[in-house]
């Protein structure tokens, strides 16, 4: 069957078996190799991408099913070939992985949990992180990781890539109070 | 040669992973990223049956199914390669890549179908016809052990593979003089790494070149050479490609059957075949389950608490193959005695066959196992003569002034200092108002204890173990290479001959010769040639690439410095002592100076101007061999690894007492692994090593029913530690430089998870303690703990009612 995707802000297509898991389609239809089959049966999180900007295990999810849907996957998170997100950078920076299998989904988890809570607490970056099992770290780099992600997005002038394709949508509820940083004030200028 | 630790600029130095880059970017290059032209998939049928004649295979209705090219059968298999390599000297324990006339245990692989795709194989798998004679089975080491258990091997007669008795010092007469004796058994339950990545193997066969090409998620020592010797061709028509990152490791990565298999197919097919074992495969018959022991520990000791002698016997129930597992016996020998002055020991080895799934190397090769025995036997001691756990193990600690210190079993560890890291761990954690916390925790209704381990990670990884526990076998070394190569421009790169599985090597290599170089560690390349242009490496095993590889690197560098120095100075006319090497450039006293750039001109351009017998070009490789290990057994002793890191735990925890779940409250830990030489790597190892340890005592095990069906299969009911259960860790850190390393440097890489375990169960014992109950069995689950506890107190209401 043919399904459309939108992946990365692009829209593609592939012929595919109705059985066909998103993990698969994404990896073997579209080559985009940074999602990583772990356990394929939606524990561990190695698959993780995001279904509208939320987390969503890609092996537990039909391709058909995502039609439709806006796909983030870690490749859509580099700013340019060659240069990091803040988020990723903070990885490297606390050396928040070993192998690097569980990163991508890790990594997806914390962009999504960063861009709707802008000052997490410890407790909020070990729930989101929660559902990514890492076998390498103990996730003590990991946490750290988000912590500075989270610190260096505060107090840098860039723009969060949601904000700037939700513009004035962000920061959702729940999150830091708009007016202490005036960031969503730019977005809608 | 040894630096002074003053003169370090990038070696213990904050510095970012080199390798992080490239993985948060999704862009690391796994096994299943690798697609080949023409690539044909497998699927494996695994046997119903922990053991059963196979009576027939009919493969037809498999064959008409969509997109199938192939079944394979063992008989087949067998027929065409030669058996796996063993490690001990059991040559009627075969082994092949699938099950051959006999299935040794449920989930074991009898037939492989090869398919366009994963899916079509599954399929067809299905269709696959097995007539099955069930034969009668064994699980447990115990009966396992008995003369009329049913062989898992028959030709070999007996499930015993190995059963040797060592006695190192006067065990005798020390228990005989000794005033007190204690006796207990302990149980470590099978578990293993689980690596979130399964393994997976890609290879290709080209008729025309005699070449076999693979691509594998592989972390195993001598890998092309045993490929080559099953499918019996030259080694050198083996490639295996090092440019694979292997997602996750921690030893059990040595798919050897799956390779052989694979590349068998390739061969017989005709395409390229890939195998990515799923999960369920990678759990019930990837043959990488970890140890499954049982310790009967005698210790003998006076009132003072001070240890004088041990027993220890090791069972160990390896499955359903030999294999190498058996050796994870022999590698604790190195340090037998833990960081204890205990004077004798007698050590019994025995590992059997059983029909359970096979084991394979597991971080720390038998020694978190061994740990968690002898830390345990410390607490019971202190129990015994009614001495804190800590006073009894500062009494037993070697001194410090002590080192080099000679254990009874053969080996001499090279330095430490395990009292002042307690110290120091003690004094971080304010230990007596962490004994408050936990007495006001136990006043508020909850249970609450604190847990002490002391250990030792013995690195630098040799394999001494092999000729102690096999005569046959005479290996002396376990090298490790380097080759570093200036080009004519000035530029470095560097070859490193081995995978790459999260622990840094790029780093560790490019900051070791930066430093030797005196040139920015981020402007060397590092690169991992294939194996048929690869110098010698044993790869990331035993706790060993800071010491050997950092070694080979730092020799390699020095080399190439002396190479510099000898230009430099027939240039100056001046002795190559009388050159001295700074900021990349060479000078002697004069003032004269020639800088990188120039120097590397003369070597790459200007014979004319090299000395005479000198080499064009800059080019210089090292092959280091393992510091210490040079002899075979004499009389059961033998030098195991040269280099000895110590670890400290400490930790509060508490037990909800009507739902039996342990929470940690506070884990500290004391480190000593000599100099760091990049300390976001050990503190990661470390980290991660803790949270292993943590699931190994709590969460972790392959549980297998009577109808020897594995039953914790997949992970959700296999657990692994998530952020959940892994609490905040505070490292405080020490450093007692090795002799033996470059840099002083000693290991790491199984840091953490040797210690966390007897910790972890130390904890829980005392907090259960107050109701008269212990565990001695890991792991030590909530249900577990619930109905231990809910069995005290009721037998407690019992005992006070009139």
């Amino acid at each position: 069957m043919k399904v459309e995707l939108r992946v990365n802000g692009i829209s593609r297509t592939a012929d595919v078996e109705p059985r066909k898991t998103l993990l698969d389609t994404l990896r073997e239809n579209f080559l985009l190799n940074g999602a990583h089959a772990g356990c394929e049966h939606g524990v561990c999180g190695a698959c993780t991408v995001l279904i509208d900007g939320e987390p969503v295990r890609s092996c537990l999810m039909f391709a058909a099913q995502a039609d439709g849907y806006e796909i983030t996957t870690i490749e859509g998170l580099a700013p340019a070939p060659g240069e990091l997100s803040v988020i990723q950078d903070a990885f490297c920076e606390t050396h928040g992985l070993q192998c690097g299998y569980c990163t991508p989904g890790m990594i997806l988890s914390a962009h999504a949990l960063l861009q709707h809570t802008h000052t997490p607490s410890r407790e909020e970056i070990v729930e989101a992180i929660s559902g990514n099992i890492c076998r390498c770290t103990g996730y003590g780099q990991i946490v750290e990781a988000v912590q500075f992600a989270a610190d260096r997005l505060q107090k840098s002038s860039i723009l969060r890539p949601e904000q700037v394709r939700r513009g004035h949508d962000a920061p959702k509820e729940g999150s830091l109070d708009a007016a202490k940083t005036g960031a969503p004030a730019e977005i809608v200028r | 040669m040894t630096v002074a630790p003053s003169t370090f600029r990038f070696v213990s130095s904050n510095r970012r992973v080199r390798e992080d880059r490239r993985f948060v970017a999704g862009q690391g290059r796994y096994v299943a990223d690798i697609a080949l032209e023409g690539m044909l998939h497998v699927a494996v049928l695994p046997s119903q049956h922990p053991s059963a004649k196979i009576v027939s295979i009919d493969a037809s209705a498999a064959l008409a199914m969509p997109g199938v090219h192939y079944v394979l059968t063992g008989d087949e298999l067998a027929g065409a390669t030669d058996q796996l390599m063993n490690g001990l000297d059991t040559p009627h324990v075969k082994r092949f890549p699938l099950a051959v006339g006999q299935t040794r245990y449920a989930g074991e692989w009898v037939a492989a179908v090869v398919a366009e795709t994963r899916a079509q194989a599954e399929d067809a798998t299905e269709k696959l016809r097995v007539v099955y004679e069930p034969l009668p089975f064994v699980l447990k080491a115990e009966e396992a052990l008995r003369p009329d258990s049913p062989p898992v091997h028959p030709p070999h007669r007996s499930n015993v593979l190995l059963d040797k008795l060592f006695v190192w010092g006067e065990v005798d007469r020390h228990f005989a003089e000794s005033p007190r004796h204690l006796s207990f058994r302990v149980t470590w339950g099978r578990n293993s790494t689980v690596p979130i990545e399964t393994f997976g193997v890609a290879a290709a066969w080209d008729p025309w070149r005699d070449m076999l090409d693979v691509w594998a998620s592989i972390q195993m020592p001598k890998y092309p050479d045993q490929i080559a010797r099953a499918l019996r061709i030259p080694a050198n028509n083996v490639r295996v490609h090092h440019d694979v990152d292997v997602g996750g490791s921690y030893g059990v990565k040595r798919g050897i059957k799956q390779s052989v298999l694979v590349a068998h197919l390739a061969r017989r097919v005709g395409r390229p075949v890939r195998f990515i074992e799923d999960r369920l495969e990678n759990m019930r018959s990837g043959d990488a389950h970890g140890p499954d022991r049982i310790f009967d520990v005698d210790v003998a000791f006076n009132d003072d608490g001070i240890v004088k002698s041990m027993k220890i016997r090791a069972l160990d129930n390896a499955g359903a193959y030999a294999g190498r597992a058996p050796f994870q016996l022999g590698k604790p020998i190195g340090a037998i005695v833990g960081p204890y002055k205990i004077e004798s020991v007698q050590y019994r080895a025995q590992s059997v066959t059983t029909n359970k799934a096979m084991q394979e190397a597991v971080r720390g090769f038998g020694q978190a196992p061994t740990n968690y025995a002898i830390e345990t036997a410390i607490d019971k001691v202190a129990a015994a003569v009614g001495l804190p756990r800590i006073e009894v193990r500062r009494r037993n600690f070697i001194r410090k002034e002590e080192f080099p210190y000679l254990i009874p079993s053969g080996s001499t560890y090279d330095s430490g200092d395990y009292h002042t890291v307690v110290e120091k761990v003690f004094k971080h954690a304010d230990f007596e108002a962490m004994e408050r916390e936990r007495d006001r925790l136990r006043a508020s209704g909850m249970l609450a204890g604190i847990g002490i381990a002391a250990c030792l990670e013995p690195s630098g990884g040799n394999s001494s173990f092999e000729p102690l526990l096999n005569e046959k076998n005479t290996t002396t070394t376990w090298m490790d290479s380097c080759r570093i190569n200036v080009d004519a421009l000035g530029f470095v790169t560097v070859t490193i001959h081995t995978t790459s599985s999260g622990q840094g090597h790029e780093t560790l290599v490019g900051t070791v010769i930066g430093e030797v170089l005196q040139i920015d560690p981020d402007m060397i390349r590092v690169v991992r040639p294939d194996t048929l242009a690869c110098l010698p490496s044993n790869s990331p095993v035993g706790s060993r690439m800071a010491i050997m590889l950092g070694g080979a690197a730092f020799h390699a560098a020095q080399k190439l410095k002396t190479k510099l120095a000898r230009i430099a100075a027939h240039q100056f006319g001046c002795g190559e002592d009388e050159v001295t090497f700074a900021a990349s450039a060479a000078s002697d006293k004069t003032g004269r100076s020639l800088n990188w750039a120039e120097l590397v001109n003369i070597a790459h351009r200007n014979y004319h101007l090299l000395p005479q017998d000198m080499e064009p070009g800059l080019e210089t490789t090292h092959v280091m061999q393992v510091p210490t290990g040079n002899k075979l057994p004499e009389n059961g002793r033998v030098q195991m690894y040269p280099c000895h890191s110590f670890e400290f735990h400490l930790v509060l925890l508490t037990i909800d007492p009507d739902l039996g779940k342990p929470e940690i409250k506070r884990y500290v830990i004391g480190h000593d692994c000599g100099v760091v030489i990049n300390p976001h790597i050990v503190r990661g190892m470390t980290l991660g090593g803790i949270a292993h340890g943590l699931g190994a005592t709590l969460l972790e095990e392959f549980v297998y029913d009577e109808q020897g069906h594995l039953i914790t299969q997949s992970f959700m009911d296999y657990l692994l530690p998530s952020s959940h259960e892994m609490p905040e860790v505070e490292i405080v850190h020490h450093c007692t430089p090795s002799p033996h390393t470059v840099f002083g440097q000693k290991g790491s890489g199984e840091s953490g998870y040797l210690g966390s375990p007897a910790a972890i169960s130390s904890a829980i014992n005392d907090a259960v303690s107050p109701l008269g109950i212990s565990f001695n069995k890991l792991p030590i689950r909530i249900s577990a703990i619930g109905d231990a506890i809910a069995d005290a107190q009721q037998n407690k209401t019992k005992e006070s009612a009139p």
